[in-house]
């Protein structure tokens, strides 16, 4: 049974009782703990369910890379599932539950998958399941979804109640490790004056010396801890970061980091998490070493545990994982285990160590205190159904015939350690097999390289492979230096510190325990314990050509689960070379990738949710919008109104009002959002007439012009109206989703392509709010507010413009009308935009002004044939197929898009071209359909001769009008043709058509009698 | 080979899994193939496939660089639909989707094709139009899809937040029969199918030279030899460009990276594939449990299958404006793909100017989902010179301005 | 996450404040070119894995278009300089030589 020591624990604070719960039960610990060790100490052995057997799971580790200890934390709107019981702090009234069972932890139905994984190897799924076909879908894979997954998902009804923030910083060095290597670091590099932020993912510094009994110059190494701490925080250039964990490195020095600020405390008003966005010239990884398991029969059973997790438990936390332990390593290290649970008075039966003998300084002083060593033995099984009886012995160069059962209720196993070499690889750093170790470790000559073609992340102590803490100090310091003279700034002189340990003596590398095991026993190796891969899964894949580490991780899911493979990844190669043959390098290392350990969603989202998802752009005259409840459609950034319903009015119903009153009085339509781009220069006017397809050039001061813009691709890009100011001067007008890019396309080619032309551009599309005043007693409600500028037809005729002064404001008026009406478009500055809007809507109210919306500036558009950008056009569209002919000019050597529209496909007069629909029944055509046309293409497809481009109710005619591109659509105007709709017209029936007739596409005032008063 | 199925497993367990033979031969290569095709992902692999299934053409070697299905294969976010706009992208989706239906038993492989539904939501006027004319589109293709309601779309996806505050979901094209499947499968099913009917999986060798004479492929260079072959089939996606410049031309198209990432598994919550466009982020969840999320690619060329955070960035932003549950749940795991984007983002399955070379890539980001009928198509092209499927996929059509845009649905808002 | 220095406003700036624009120093074909001439210039493209001359706008910044030498396999840069260069500059072909010694300008 697991339980609590009467005294020790480092990090606790016994005086200070945490009430927690655990699947409802209310259980005590104390300030420190971490949930692992509060459960542990609480006597709670089985902490979770592996994923795809279901099996009883307990703590194993101690850190992020802990496999089974994974819970459902808090509860509604704080849920989160997936914590690792080892890397969450308590507090009081934490509430936590586990996961991945029916009904209970302790008594799991999915359990029986235990009784015959036999059935259940590697890749089963893809050899079975095949038939019937259907059961896959709806037999098979409801199962299995429903027995996979792992914590219970959040309640969708609830939105996460907090908040999470993201910092940016700029820095010479980022450290990652408050370990004594990263300490070290920080000292070194503080000393030189470079900027430093030094981030511990831990709520702690110093990393495990203090667990290791590790003294530095004389002194238990907590003590030069304490004293490194309170040396680094008074240096200014050094900042200090705990519970912060450097989760990738990304190219040229782009560095994140993952702070869980408030998880340990959660209160109102904090953020819960930060990620720091942080460019660095350098990083220096001083990430330390992760244990590895052993492969044993029953290795995964609950109380077995790494060695130096349960060293860790004992020494910070005075937890532990039983009271008679037996040790089963190849190693010297776990020894440490022995003496920490001997020292805490705890039974050590025996230490069981895999290599032939165990004659170190460790092995030595642990026989001084009566403990067995047994050399040359392995463990060949685990006795026990829900926790650890016994623990079987063997030979381990043997098949693993019994020699002896020990009892005990708990085990620490020790496989040796892997250098943390992740943040060397996100950018690609090689690494080297060092068989010596029999780990993998930086290779010095291949590092990640940064902007400049130079390595810029060094590892440091421990994650470099200098494991013994001895080296670890002197490593870290010169990979510091390294570091910084890379850098250009000064080292120290200072002397490696004087540490001392116990020597160790070389492991053994030990992959399968032991050694002759038989399939029966290679079946119960875990070797990933969250996803349930064994040996026995890996050598399967080995046997079935999925030889490629790649291949063989896909095939069985080693390391795939939530722990990345941290434990898994090099016994699962070494056993994978083992089946081959081959050497471990040569079937490779996998790539790590970011994140180093999972992190929140909502950090990386960050402030940008809700209302600041995204920008919002905002016109002048928004704020009466809103408060005219205006019915908004988002175009860009901006929000439109779509329409202004009143109150019992529908949508359609205020288009309609608003079309009828445009028509019939007077409307007024917000076009601030419409793109205003200044374009100046002696050359001005010989640009834009390389921008458009028609000549600007020749327009004269005090005019307008429509034009046409294309890609050079050919295709039509944006359309608008051109006035001009000066001689040297042009508005261009663009549409809404214009403005940014046609000035990005102007500032292309001015910069790159005709760079000796003496134009300037400038987007002054918020410098001005724009209203459109529109239709037939525009003039008159203008009048009454008084201008300084004749605003009659002969003066200011359709399509001029005149700047002067209109009810006062400072204004340019431009005739020119996308409705057909009488229109005058009047720019005044932003600032006076509202009150102009105010005075145009109080002095307008006798002749029933009515703001109007998108909508029925759309269905007025096409009520006169107006084409639209991004409805009529599509990207795939050119000028030729919306008989804009007109504004093609022939003169031209050349425009943006005219070699291209010389291409074959462009010319051909198969091309759909623009006309009018008019159902014949007068309803409003389907948005989208397609014209029919005779019989079936190679591929079976319906043959189509057009589509509807705009289709809407016209208001005014009283019946649906359409837009269309049509095969030769201009030469059979009167012509009958069937559209397609998606609406079956009985069950089982071939969905209907409706027919209608070509007509011009003008089907309102097609003289322009109305605009042109 | 012998079949895969429940009672072969059943037989195996009282043989400790020990009597499992190799899913596909390791043969050493032969001097001489009738096609070789470059490239071993799940293109190239159903290339093969249907070349011996479809035409009897069997005396053929895929030749693979690296693993077997290690590309982008290996790093997609496994959505399979064919509701595409344009006449020729609905029809080769389209078949490939319905041979996914059938694959497994085909293959004897479980691919795990999962017909859950595909959603594109419509968050703006502008995406309503652009859908219901795909739906249109669609109705005449053979396509079966549909435009819902915002309601239907919150029937479908319970998790899916309807009220953002700046894109409402407005309703959606549904296709019923899109899905997922499981991308490794796809690849190893048809290595397996391959290796069986005699073909040659020739992996960890690459190829560094294209031989001609006269105009005309004879053969190639190997890191492990020379290997004659009567025809030759590119098939290497991100590296096309690549392998062009080694058989002497060029081709439209830029290499850029695409990412990806899924969170820690959570218990079935959305049982349908969500894409959200307007936003640019979809979503599906995997058997595993796992939220599978993709975004847009980089806009910059790159071959090192890493990509920049601030595109992830967005995609998680947007995606918890969409499914608000996701802001607590932890990404798992991050990794990138090459892509090959052609000039009109839509694929080539040509000829090329060097006679009996023929290539297939420019899947750019939505190269799974076809592969099946991409195979299907350019093996048709390789032994008949002709494909209904692949024709307007030529390579000509840049120069003849005759594009296959599919980013029409998606255009430029007024 | 890349970074350049902009050769107009001296600032070292992160991807985020710029737009990229595709393959530097195409020739523009007009009316009167050949179908192969611009078929060329609007698609075909090096696509080098390796050294790759391409344009960047500092659009989040000074606004400025320059272009850059980069290796698409390493994204290390050699050097970045203004869009009015017709070809790419003696000093960053000297830059590119002294890391990547077998490159040749094609």
């Amino acid at each position: 049974m697991s339980l609590r020591l009467p005294k020790g624990g480092r990090l606790i604070d016994r005086d200070k009782r945490v009430v927690f719960s655990f699947n409802g039960k209310r259980l005590t610990g104390f300030a420190g703990d971490t949930l692992a060790s509060a459960l542990m100490g609480s006597g709670q052995r089985i902490m979770g369910r592996s994923f795809k057997y279901h099996r009883p799971r307990g703590v194993v580790a101690s850190g992020v890379e802990e496999p089974n200890a994974l819970v459902n934390l808090g509860k509604g709107k704080t849920h989160e599932p997936n914590q690792r019981a080892t890397t969450t702090e308590i507090f009081q009234g934490l509430q936590a539950t586990s996961q991945n069972h029916w009904p209970s932890l302790s008594w799991d139905i999915g359990e029986v998958n235990a009784l015959i994984p036999r059935f259940l190897p590697a890749g089963f799924y893809y050899k079975t399941f095949i038939h019937p076909r259907p059961f896959w879908k709806h037999v098979f894979e409801p199962f299995i979804r429903q027995s996979a997954g792992l914590g219970k998902a959040p309640d969708p009804k609830l939105q996460d109640p907090d908040r999470y923030e993201q910092f940016y910083a700029h820095t010479d060095l980022v450290i990652a490790g408050g370990g004594i290597a990263g300490l070290q670091a920080a000292l070194e590099a503080g000393r030189s004056g470079a900027q430093v932020i030094l981030c511990e993912q831990s709520a702690h510094w110093g990393g495990r010396a203090p667990v290791d009994g590790v003294e530095i110059e004389g002194q238990p190494a907590e003590v030069w801890i304490k004293n490194a701490v309170d040396t680094l925080e008074k240096m200014e250039n050094i900042h200090l970061r705990l519970r912060c964990m450097v989760a990738g490195v990304y190219d040229h020095g782009y560095v994140l980091a993952y702070e869980r600020v408030s998880d340990h405390a959660p209160q109102d008003d904090v953020v819960r998490h930060r990620l720091w966005r942080i460019r660095s010239r350098h990083v220096i990884a001083a990430t330390g070493a992760l244990e590895r398991p052993l492969s044993f029969a029953g290795n995964d059973k609950p109380g077995v545990m790494l060695a130096s997790a349960v060293r860790d438990h004992v020494v910070n936390y005075g937890s532990a994982p039983g009271e008679r332990v037996v040790i089963v390593t190849n190693n010297d290290d776990a020894y440490r285990t022995a003496l920490v649970l001997a020292e805490a008075g705890l039974t050590v039966p025996c230490v069981v160590d895999a290599r032939a003998r165990a004659e170190g300084a460790l092995p030595k002083a642990v026989r001084a205190r009566g403990i067995r060593v047994l050399a040359g033995m392995g463990i060949s099984n685990i006795k026990g159904l829900r926790g650890v009886v016994a623990a079987q012995l063997c030979r381990q160069d043997g098949a693993g015939e019994v020699i002896e059962d020990v009892i005990c209720d708990a085990v620490a196993m020790s496989g040796g350690w892997s250098p943390v070499v992740h943040l060397w690889s996100h950018c690609g750093g090689k690494l080297l097999w060092e068989k010596e170790n029999s780990f993998f470790r930086p290779d010095p000559d291949k590092p990640p390289t940064d902007q400049n073609g130079e390595g810029f992340v060094i590892c440091a102590g421990a994650a470099n492979g200098a494991l013994h803490a001895g080296q670890t100090l002197e490593d870290a310091l010169n990979s510091t230096r390294k570091s910084l003279q890379d850098l250009n700034m000064p080292v120290s002189d200072q002397a490696f510190l004087k540490v001392s340990v116990p020597e160790e003596e070389k492991l053994e590398p030990v992959w399968i325990m032991p050694a002759k095991a038989g399939p029966k026993k290679r079946a119960k190796m875990w070797l990933d314990f969250q996803n349930d891969v064994k040996v026995s899964d890996v050598q399967l894949a080995a046997r079935e050509g999925y030889e490629s580490v790649e291949h063989t991780k896909r095939y069985t899911t080693l390391g795939m689960a939530t722990d990345q493979g941290k434990l898994s990844n090099i016994n699962g190669l070494a056993v994978l070379a083992g089946a081959l043959g081959a050497e471990i390098p040569q079937v490779g290392t996998t790539t790590f990738r970011p994140p180093y350990a999972p992190i929140s969603m909502g950090a990386i989202a960050g402030e940008a949710r809700g209302a600041l998802f995204q920008p919002l752009r905002r016109t002048p005259i928004q704020g009466w919008h809103e408060d005219n409840g205006a019915h908004f459609e988002p175009v860009g950034y901006w929000r439109r109104p779509y329409c202004f319903p009143r109150k019992g009015e529908s949508h359609r119903d205020a288009v309609n009002r608003e079309i009828l009153a445009v028509r019939n009085g007077v409307g007024l339509l917000d076009a601030s959002t419409l793109g205003k781009i200044i374009v100046k220069g002696p050359d001005a006017g010989r640009f834009l007439d390389m921008l458009y397809t028609n000549v600007m050039s020749s327009l004269k001061p005090g005019k307008c012009r429509y034009g046409l813009m294309c890609s050079e691709n050919g295709f039509l890009m944006d359309d608008g109206v051109v006035a001009r100011l000066d001689e040297e001067t042009f508005l261009v007008h663009t549409t809404t989703g214009g403005a940014d890019r046609i000035h990005a396309h102007m500032e292309d080619w001015l910069q790159c392509e005709w760079w000796d032309w003496k134009v300037y551009t400038a987007n002054v599309t918020e410098a001005f709010a724009q209203i459109a005043v529109v239709g037939p007693k525009a003039r008159a409600l203008l009048n009454k507010i008084g201008a300084d500028i004749d605003l009659s037809k002969e003066a200011l005729p359709f399509m001029g413009w005149a700047e002067g002064r209109i009810g006062g404001f400072d204004a340019r008026v431009f005739r020119i009308s996308f409705s057909g009406e009488l229109s005058f478009e009047i720019a005044v500055p932003a600032s006076q935009g509202r009150a102009f809007w105010d005075k145009l809507l109080e002095a307008g109210a006798e002749f029933g002004a009515t703001p109007y919306g998108t909508e029925a500036l759309h269905v007025m558009r096409a009520e006169k044939g107006f084409i639209m950008i991004g409805d009529e056009t599509d990207g795939t569209v050119i000028p030729q197929d919306l008989g804009l002919d007109w504004a093609i000019s022939k003169k031209k050597d050349d425009y943006l898009g005219k070699r291209a529209q010389e291409r074959s496909h462009m010319a051909d007069p198969e091309r759909w071209k623009l006309v009018g629909l008019e159902t014949l029944d007068g309803s409003v055509l389907p948005d989208g359909s397609y014209a029919l046309d005779e019989g079936v293409n190679e591929n079976g497809q319906g043959n189509t001769q057009g589509r509807v481009t705009s289709t809407y109710f016209s208001p005014t005619l009283g019946r649906g009008i359409a837009m269309g591109l049509v095969r030769h659509g201009p030469d059979r105007m009167g012509e009958v043709i069937a559209f397609n709709t998606t609406k079956p017209a009985a069950k089982g029936a071939a969905p209907k058509t409706i027919k209608a007739r070509i007509v011009s596409p003008v089907f309102y005032d097609p003289e322009g009698e109305k605009q042109n008063v | 080979m012998r079949r895969y199925s429940a009672f072969a497993i059943a037989r195996q367990a009282f043989r400790h899994h020990e009597g499992w033979e190799r899913a596909w031969r390791s043969p050493e290569p032969k001097a001489r193939y009738d096609v070789v095709i470059v490239g071993a992902g799940g293109h190239g692999l159903a290339t093969a496939y249907y070349l011996g299934k479809n035409h009897g053409i069997r005396n053929v070697a895929v030749i693979e660089k690296g693993w077997l299905g290690g590309g982008n294969t290996g790093r997609n976010t496994t959505i399979i639909r064919s509701n595409y706009l344009q006449d020729p992208s609905a029809a080769i989706y389209e078949k490939a989707r319905s041979l996914y239906e059938t694959l497994s038993q085909d293959l004897n492989y479980n691919v795990m094709f999962s017909p859950r539904g595909v959603m594109m939501l419509a968050q703006t006027e502008h995406e309503i139009r652009g859908y219901q004319r795909t739906a249109h589109a669609n109705a005449l293709q053979g396509v079966a899809t549909e435009f819902i309601s915002p309601r239907r779309v919150k029937e479908l996806c319970p998790i899916i937040n309807l009220d953002g505050p700046r894109y409402p979901v407005l309703g959606a094209l549904w296709q019923p029969r899109g899905g997922t499947a499981r991308h490794d499968a796809v690849a190893w099913g048809y290595a397996r199918a391959c290796s069986d009917i005699g073909m040659d999986i020739i992996q960890q060798t690459e190829v560094t030279g294209v031989q001609r004479e006269g105009g005309q492929v004879v053969g190639i260079d190997t890191t492990r030899g020379p290997i004659a072959c009567g025809k030759l089939g590119i098939v290497v996606a991100g590296h096309s460009g690549v392998m062009a410049e080694r058989a002497g031309f060029r081709l439209p198209i830029e290499s850029v990276a695409l990412q990806a990432l899924v969170s820690e598994p959570i218990k079935p919550v959305m049982d349908v594939v969500v894409m959200a466009n307007t936003v640019h982020g979809y979503m599906s969840q995997s058997d595993k449990g796992e939220m599978v999320i993709g975004g847009g690619a980089d806009g910059y060329n790159n071959y090192t299958q890493r990509g920049s955070f601030h595109h992830v960035e967005e995609t998680v932003r947007a995606l918890i404006e969409t499914f608000p549950i996701i802001s607590r749940l932890k990404m798992l795991r991050w990794w990138g793909g090459i892509v090959d984007m052609t000039g009109d983002r839509s694929p080539i399955i040509s000829k090329t100017p060097v006679e009996g070379v023929f290539v297939n890539c420019g899947w750019g980001t939505g190269g799974f989902k076809a592969i099946p009928g991409s195979g299907w198509a350019m093996a048709e092209l390789m032994a008949k010179g002709h494909s209904p499927l692949a024709d307007a996929f030529s390579l000509d059509r840049f120069r003849e301005g005759r594009f296959i845009d599919e980013s029409v649905a998606a255009g430029v808002a007024h | 996450m890349l970074t350049f220095r902009c050769p107009y406003c001296g600032i070292d700036a992160c991807e985020t404040e710029l737009a990229p624009g595709g393959e530097a120093h195409l020739k523009r074909f007009g009316p009167g070119s050949a179908d192969a001439d611009f078929e060329a210039y609007l698609f075909l493209r090096h696509n080098a894995k390796g050294v790759h001359f391409e344009r960047w706008r500092h659009a989040m910044g000074c606004g400025k278009w320059f272009l850059a030498a980069r290796c698409t396999a390493t994204l290390e840069v050699f050097g970045t300089y203004p869009a009015q260069t017709p070809e790419p500059p003696q000093d960053i072909v000297a830059a590119i030589r002294a890391k990547r010694p077998d490159w040749s300008l094609s």
